[in-house]
């Protein structure tokens, strides 16, 4: 059998929607055994979310929900009731890693706060992954994924640079941002780990999704603060005279593609494509230096030839010879790229009521601990019997006492 | 302080963005990263910064100061067979090496993975190139922009009527992002089995790990979805607004109960029991009248007092915040977001601060980016030994270069 990178690391998801679930999904995916809870009879609010398998609204057909919850083991609990938190504290004996996404608040009142855990667990590692994280004045403010990828700083700084400037800022693919918070908290989570393997040490780790979002947009995001600094001042004037850079978006004849020619090797592959014009000989074009500060007027020249070129030609060919050119793939276009199918980045997973899809793997390939599929998204409740009774040792019969009474 | 990673070596071979952030992400963990550098061929943030222009000398780049804090820095010449037999003696010392040169580039230095594990079997080897190792494009060249374009995230920026928008350099850290939790998951694999491995990953691939939703659509309806604007499916309001301060601020109201709490909030006005607006179909397929109303209101206001009506009367409000706003918001103030490093040729600058907090092993930032070279006495010297002499003889014949 194969290995697993995660292989024997447990996992309790207290988690709904996208973040908190992408965090255990990611430690899912490389073998840690991930128990979700979900609310008895309602489930996760990602299944009432499309899109759905061939447009039929159905807790067990969300695409959303479907990708960020494969190999885990769905479980349903009553987090309200008395016996539900007792059977919650009871889990948490039993595995190496909480992560939470609920309000900080909530969290404190149920009792549930690490604390508490610590107690019944002291080498438990908490993950609370939230939009502004556990302290300050913002910590119970309530943020879907809109407000916290604007509160982020990266739509900002993309409409600095946006031709268009009447309308407001863009959060770009809405849910992306609540990824990243999820991969943000899967690092730190699994820092964590390795540190407890070393020392036997568990401890908390409060992930703010805005904060990780202020991280990845980290190089712009301190220009104001560093405004006086020379070298700060030399790059805010470079960029606001569109950065001294060759391409960008670029219009094709029937799509777009991103170019970003700046060395000299990528320069020459670039005459070289459109066919050696004649103003690629003029003075402007002469150097690095002289190509930068007439970025604009050789990106103009550069778009001109491109409107008439196809989008998926000027990709292969310029690639041929050197250039950083890419397509503005569509999701059709990853689906249907060669590339990523070479390379396995999708696989078919059956589903018992979506039937069989196919799902994105990952973006690393591990040469010993591969990333693989053991199950799709768990049914809900699924694994009540495996857990309840075989985790925790509960016999069938209470099992159904529990789910009249409504705790499961 | 800054423990996590106590007693890991990072052998850090990569350059530009993405390498360079997914080692700075495990020495603000507290690993010991060693950039191996050269100026024969210098990391290029050192002299210039894609679409920010050119830097005056290799330790004045700001950008460059952002991506490597907490590291070490020597140089080595690694097209020489010598300079490139010292750092594999420091591979032997190294727990993880990260590279990300075009695919083939290190094997021709006799850097590749097969070689690198001979010398250390249970080094975790980290490949990261713009489409991955394998495959038809597996030498396609590229940058942030061009990966953003062909994982999917430029396309899907933007309005609905207008062009994909351009990213910035968050890209490249996304990709740097997904390199670091790669990493750590091989580390706690090792911790456990001691054994290494090599990890190919391609930021085209963690790129499109990100828009899955819009995927699912397409290989469960084949429907190609395409840019949404700051509007959303379902919710409305749902959008960004114009305030009486020249600022934005996003709202989003998901429930009929955040719904009847937003208007109670912007006091019942009588446009609210307009029929158009009466569920959340109305307002979903009337939501260029509402937000139009939703905005008149806004622009009574400035972005922080609709931020506070809202969010007392549980509705989700937040300001679009931009490089300033983000500077003096008080709740950022409050969890020290950003942080002062001294950097010895640039004086003070402002970073952001690590963004995880533990509450054992604080993730911190112990110093500025390395001056080129400013650790080769204590790897070289230190690490490996070597006496000043043939250090300085290395250095003469452009070996340590």
């Amino acid at each position: 059998m194969v290995s697993k990178a995660l292989e024997e690391v447990k996992v309790l998801e207290f988690c709904q929607f996208v973040a908190g679930p992408y965090c255990t999904k990611l430690l899912a995916d490389l073998g840690a055994e991930v128990i979700k809870i979900e609310e008895p009879g309602i489930g996760d609010p990602a299944r009432r979310r499309g899109p759905f398998f061939r447009d039929i609204p159905h807790a067990e057909r969300s695409g959303l929900f479907l990708y960020l919850n494969t190999n885990k083991l769905g479980i349903t609990l009553n987090m309200n009731t008395a016996t539900g938190k007792d059977i919650f504290l009871r889990m948490v004996r039993e595995v190496d890693i909480l992560v939470e996404d609920n309000p900080p608040l909530r969290i404190r009142e149920l009792g549930l706060d690490y604390d508490c855990l610590r107690e019944i667990n002291p080498q438990l590692i908490m993950t609370s992954v939230t939009p502004f994280g556990q302290t300050g004045p913002y910590q119970e403010y309530k943020a879907y994924p809109l407000n916290i990828f604007h509160a982020g700083g990266e739509p900002c700084v993309q409409y600095l640079m946006s031709p268009i400037r009447d309308r407001a800022p863009v959060a770009g693919s809405l849910l992306m941002g609540e990824h990243d918070g999820g991969l943000s908290a899967a690092t730190a989570t699994l820092a964590a780990l390795f540190y407890r393997g070393m020392t036997g040490q568990g401890q908390y780790v409060d992930v703010s999704k805005q904060e990780s979002l202020i991280a990845l947009e980290r190089l712009e995001n301190v220009f104001y603060a560093n405004r006086e600094r020379p070298e700060t001042q030399e790059m805010i004037k470079t960029w606001a005279q569109g950065g001294g850079m060759i391409g960008g978006l670029m219009r094709c004849r029937d799509g777009y593609v991103v170019l970003a020619a700046m060395q000299e090797n990528q320069w020459r592959g670039l005459v070289e494509l459109m066919g050696h014009p004649a103003w690629t000989q003029d003075e402007i074009c002469r150097s690095e230096e002289t190509r930068s500060m007439n970025a604009q007027k050789i990106t103009t020249l550069v778009q001109e030839w491109m409107v008439n070129q196809s989008q998926e030609e000027v990709f292969r060919s310029g690639q041929e010879k050197g250039v950083p050119i890419g397509a503005v793939n569509s999701p059709k276009d990853l689906v249907n790229s060669p590339q990523l199918r070479a390379r396995g980045f999708f696989v078919e997973i059956e589903h018992p009521e979506a039937g069989k899809i196919k799902y994105a793997t990952a973006a690393y390939q591990f040469s010993k601990t591969p990333w693989s599929a053991q199950r799709p998204a768990p049914l809900l409740g699924e694994h009540n019997e495996r857990i309840y009774c075989g985790l925790l040792g509960y016999s069938r019969q209470e099992l159904v006492k529990m789910r009249q009474a409504g705790v499961i | 302080m800054n423990e996590c990673l106590k007693g890991i070596r990072v052998a850090d071979f990569s350059w530009a963005w993405a390498g360079p952030y997914a080692t700075m992400l495990l020495a603000l963990l507290g690993a010991e990263a060693i950039k191996i550098e050269s100026q024969a061929r210098l990391d290029h943030v050192r002299l210039r910064a894609l679409g920010f222009g050119l830097f005056r000398g290799a330790d004045r780049s700001p950008f460059f100061n952002d991506l490597n804090l907490n590291k070490l820095s020597i140089t080595l010449n690694l097209s020489q067979p010598e300079g490139a037999e010292l750092a594999k003696r420091v591979v032997a010392l190294s727990d993880v090496v990260v590279q990300n040169m075009r695919p083939g580039v290190m094997d021709r230095l006799g850097l590749g993975y097969d070689a690198l594990s001979k010398v250390k079997p249970d080094i975790i080897y980290l490949s990261s190139s713009a489409c991955g190792t394998t495959g038809p494009e597996r030498g396609y060249v590229g940058y942030a922009p061009t990966f953003g374009a062909l994982g999917g995230a430029i396309y899907l920026n933007g309005y609905p009527d207008g062009p994909p928008q351009m990213t910035m350099g968050s890209i490249d850290l996304r990709s740097a992002a997904t390199a670091a939790f790669a990493i750590l998951a091989a580390l706690c694999h090792r911790q456990r089995t001691g054994q290494g491995q090599h990890i190919d990953l391609s930021s085209q691939e963690t790129i499109a790990a990100l828009v899955q939703d819009a995927i699912m659509d397409y290989t469960m309806n084949k429907r190609n979805q395409t840019r949404k604007g700051n509007q959303d499916d379902i919710m409305a309001p749902h959008n960004c607004y114009r305030c009486g301060d020249g600022k934005w601020i996003t709202i989003a109201v998901a429930t009929e109960e955040e719904w009847k709490a937003f208007c109670q909030a912007i006091g019942d006005p009588a446009w609210t029991s307009d029929e158009r607006f009466c569920d959340a179909y109305q307002r979903r397929n009337n939501q260029e009248e509402l937000d139009e109303r939703v905005q008149e209101w806004t622009m009574t206001h400035s972005a922080y007092e609709v931020m506070e009506l809202l969010q007392a009367a549980g509705v989700a409000a937040a300001p679009s915040l931009n490089s300033e706003g983000l500077h003096k918001d008080p709740h950022l103030r409050e969890r020290s977001c950003f942080q002062e490093v001294d950097h010895p040729v640039m004086g003070k600058r402002v970073v952001v601060a690590p963004h995880w907090k533990f509450s054992h092993t604080p993730a911190s930032i112990c110093q500025p980016a390395p001056l080129l070279g400013e650790h080769n006495e204590y790897v070289f010297g230190e690490l490996l030994g070597m006496s000043p002499a043939e250090m300085e003889e290395l250095a003469q014949r452009g070996v340590i270069y």
